[in-house]
């Protein structure tokens, strides 16, 4: 009748599995993205937009990015407080860069007469690279923090878990770009038709 | 899993505490106001869900008063019956049910029904709150913008939502859908909290299979807020730049007023599936906590241990995953194919099962219990009837060919008032009668409490059900004015005026309640900690109401599971949780 065994709560701290849950429902957020994309690109429409470029320089760089974080979260793990501060900042600095590139990737596209109104895909493109951005912006906000406690000098027992965290966002962040860049230059078209033969 | 190591005589070494975790506020306003404690934060959100759910209630009024006496009230003009419509839904499901049962009784009961002295992120938590606040602000704020607020419906559907001629195309819809897209990310920030409170700050011995049902209800119905709200929020932005920017991602090429709008080749279908993978779980999101609520009332005040445990929590579950591909049963009658209906009506009636087994473990819990009918009791027992009398028609309306003829008649909305109007409001009352000693250190007052549920109880059953007859004449919903039409008898009409006059009553029976709750904080009986005689850890705080860090200087030990009632062989009828086996003293648990 009595059962004295504790079953502990995980001994992941909260943090962690807090982003993990707040990474569920970002996931959420964009796979709902990805199937409304999936459904209206089968209307009549829809006329493909060419794919800057730059593009691929910005996913370069944001490869990059996860990669400096990586590199952050290694040193954290060595407890070596000058690797954290350099991954940190070429991390971010790389994910601005990688901001910054989207919006002249915008420039490019509306410059080129692709406005956000004048086609469904235009609009979504424009759509889901902007929601992808404030996700890296909103990410960039826990990372200055992070990288400011550094810089006042934490020790790196202290940031070890924020840098974790940070890492692991941006990661996730990476990954659903590189699915939205699928979607949005066309290379998923057939796997979406597939799935849409599936359902209907 | 960890096996703490058990010696009869020491017993389980108490947890440790860090004090220093623990948020301290340090004035008047970081007490009261800006407060980061999860109890303050529960009375904050449930004040504000009621006072905005009073709007709703005076809006039903007024629409029960128009299809009533309909040419009687000339300040109630079509464009405004539609507003009123709408806003009385939105707010009724949203901005009160879930606010109150996540934003409300999840934020009080959680942290003290697992052990733990607060949520885990109590900062994100207090921001939870003020973001659902500043929504329902601009929800409100729509009923003094020009135009007034939406009259599209809660469903908001395209193209009609915000096209010239809904009432509030110019800013209710524009703010309707700013208010939901702030509700959504307040919500987020709480639902992280409640989720990740009831994984890691469950107090020693509390495992999964120990918490009371009302933790689990919550917990699953966070998580699936978590994952539905997303669609909301997806079809929110998407309908939000079709209006604003001129894309056309759900209107379709169409002519308004004579001239053809900028709008071309976009499907309100798409809006219609994004709508409702949100709005179908969320008929649960609002359902499961009652369900939890429901369980833990029928068996305190029976005085039995819940029937059939481990069933309830994979019934809740089941319950909760099934309702993720029941969606398109709301979009029958949208044109789908057929094979796409007989699909979702498949998956609508197994959904019958794990919930019949719920009811069916409610009553085998209330047979040979002993049964005390007290306020809580009896709004379970309403929650119990009610509830599966909207099962009943629910079967109904899952069927394609039954649902065709009578979807967009009055049966609908007696069939969603029935299940998801009166069933979880019966468990909010339920669960406020029954937690407000808590609460507040006081009782409700019996003879207003014995009023407010005979008043609301029948009330509502001559409101809803004559509505199912009347539905099935054929009378339509979201109607100003019904008119002279063949199929509706007179008689239809003298029924809508006596529902009318039920609704005012029912609606007045509500004050009579928040008189109640103001009246008994200060006049209440003392209530002691344990009124009720309830087993569940938020009844064993050392103080009542419970001060900040609910416990005291150590975390309760749990030793059982929260339902034990009327065990054989022991004096008191109950045994709470945290109560040491027999051989083992509670100081024995920390030698």
């Amino acid at each position: 009748m009595v059962d004295l065994r504790e079953e502990s709560t995980s001994s992941l701290p909260p943090a962690k599995i807090g982003l993990g849950v707040f990474l569920a429902v970002v996931g959420s957020l964009f796979a709902l993205f990805i199937s409304a994309y999936s459904m209206r690109m089968n209307l009549v429409d829809w006329r493909t937009l060419p794919v800057p470029a730059l593009l691929w320089f910005n996913t370069g760089v944001l490869v990059l990015s996860s990669v400096a974080l990586q590199w952050a979260y290694i040193a954290a793990r060595r407890d070596d407080i000058q690797g954290i501060s350099v991954g940190l900042c070429a991390g971010g600095a790389s994910a601005v860069i990688f901001l910054v590139g989207q919006l002249l990737a915008w420039r490019q596209l509306s410059g080129a007469g692709y406005f956000l109104a004048s086609n469904p895909a235009n609009s979504f493109f424009y759509l889901i690279t902007a929601v992808h951005g404030l996700h890296l912006m909103g990410g960039l906000v826990a990372l200055g923090r992070t990288t400011a406690k550094v810089l006042r000098g934490a020790e790196a027992s202290q940031i070890r878990l924020s840098v974790e965290l940070c890492t692991i966002y941006w990661h996730f962040l990476l990954l659903v770009w590189l699915v939205l860049l699928g979607l949005l230059t066309g290379w998923t078209d057939n796997f979406v038709d597939i799935c849409r033969q599936l359902l209907s | 899993m960890v096996d703490v190591p058990f010696d009869t005589v020491a017993g389980v070494p108490p947890a440790e505490v860090g004090e220093v975790e623990l948020y301290h506020p340090r004035s008047w306003w970081t007490r009261y106001v800006f407060s980061q404690d999860a109890k303050v934060i529960a009375i904050q959100y449930s004040i504000t869900a009621m006072s905005i759910g009073m709007v709703a209630l005076v809006l039903s009024w007024l629409m029960r008063l128009q299809l009533g006496f309909p040419g009687t009230f000339s300040f109630i003009d079509p464009n405004q019956y539609l507003q009123f419509i709408t806003m009385h839904g939105m707010i009724m499901v949203i901005y009160l049910l879930t606010a109150l049962f996540l934003g409300g009784f999840g934020n009080y009961l959680i942290p003290l029904m697992v052990g733990a002295r607060d949520m885990v992120f109590p900062y994100v938590n207090m921001l939870s709150y003020w973001v659902y606040l500043l929504a329902v602000v601009v929800l409100a704020s729509t009923f003094f913008v020009p135009g007034g607020p939406t009259g599209a419906g809660w469903t908001l559907y395209p193209p009609q939502a915000i096209l010239s001629g809904t009432p509030g195309q110019d800013w209710g819809i524009i703010l309707m859908l700013a208010s939901l897209i702030l509700f959504i990310i307040g919500f987020t920030m709480g639902g992280l909290n409640y989720v990740v409170t009831v994984l890691q700050a469950r107090t020693r011995g509390m495992t999964l299979m120990r918490l009371p049902l009302t933790v689990w209800g919550i917990f699953t119905a966070t998580v699936m807020a978590l994952l539905a709200f997303p669609a909301l929020f997806v079809a929110s932005v998407m309908l939000l730049l079709d209006r604003l920017l001129g894309t056309s991602f759900f209107m379709p090429t169409l002519v308004e007023m004579g001239t053809l709008t900028k709008y071309g080749g976009g499907s309100p279908i798409l809006f219609q599936h994004l709508f409702w993978f949100f709005g179908h779980p969320e008929v649960y999101i609002v359902a499961l906590p009652a369900f939890g609520i429901i369980s833990d009332l029928i068996s305190v005040h029976a005085r039995k241990n819940i029937f059939g445990y481990r069933m309830m929590v994979w019934a809740i579950v089941a319950i909760g995953a099934l309702s993720f591909v029941v969606w398109a049963h709301h979009m029958y009658v949208s044109g789908m194919h057929p094979y796409f209906g007989f699909f979702f009506a498949t998956t609508t009636l197994i959904i019958a099962v794990p919930t019949a087994i719920k009811v069916y473990n409610w009553v085998l819990t209330l047979w040979r219990g002993d049964i005390h009918l007290t306020i809580p009791m009896l709004f379970a027992l309403a929650f119990i009837i009610t509830f599966v009398n909207g099962g009943l028609t629910g079967l109904f309306l899952g069927n394609v060919v039954v649902d065709v003829p009578l979807s967009d008649t009055m049966f609908v909305v007696a069939h969603f008032h029935m299940v998801m109007g009166i069933a979880p409001i019966m468990a909010v009352f339920g669960g406020i009668y029954h937690w407000y000693p808590k609460v507040t250190g006081r009782m409700l007052n019996e003879a207003l409490g014995q009023f407010h549920f005979w008043v609301s109880f029948l009330g509502a059953y001559a409101i809803f059900f004559p509505m199912h007859y009347l539905g099935l004449l054929g009378m339509p919903r979201r109607y100003h004015d019904i008119g002279e039409t063949a199929f509706v008898p007179a008689s239809a009409h003298d029924l809508n005026a006596f529902m009318s006059v039920a609704a005012l009553i029912v609606g007045f029976a509500q004050l009579v309640f928040l008189f109640n709750l103001i009246w008994s904080l200060f006049k209440g009986k003392e209530a002691g900690g344990n009124p009720w005689g309830a087993a569940s850890l938020e009844w064993q705080t050392p103080e009542t109401p419970p001060g900040h860090g609910n416990w005291g200087k150590e975390l309760p030990i749990v030793y059982r599971w929260a339902y034990d009632y009327s065990v054989p062989g022991i004096a008191g009828d109950f045994v709470p949780q945290n109560d040491p086996p027999a051989g083992l003293s509670a100081q024995g648990a920390h030698p």
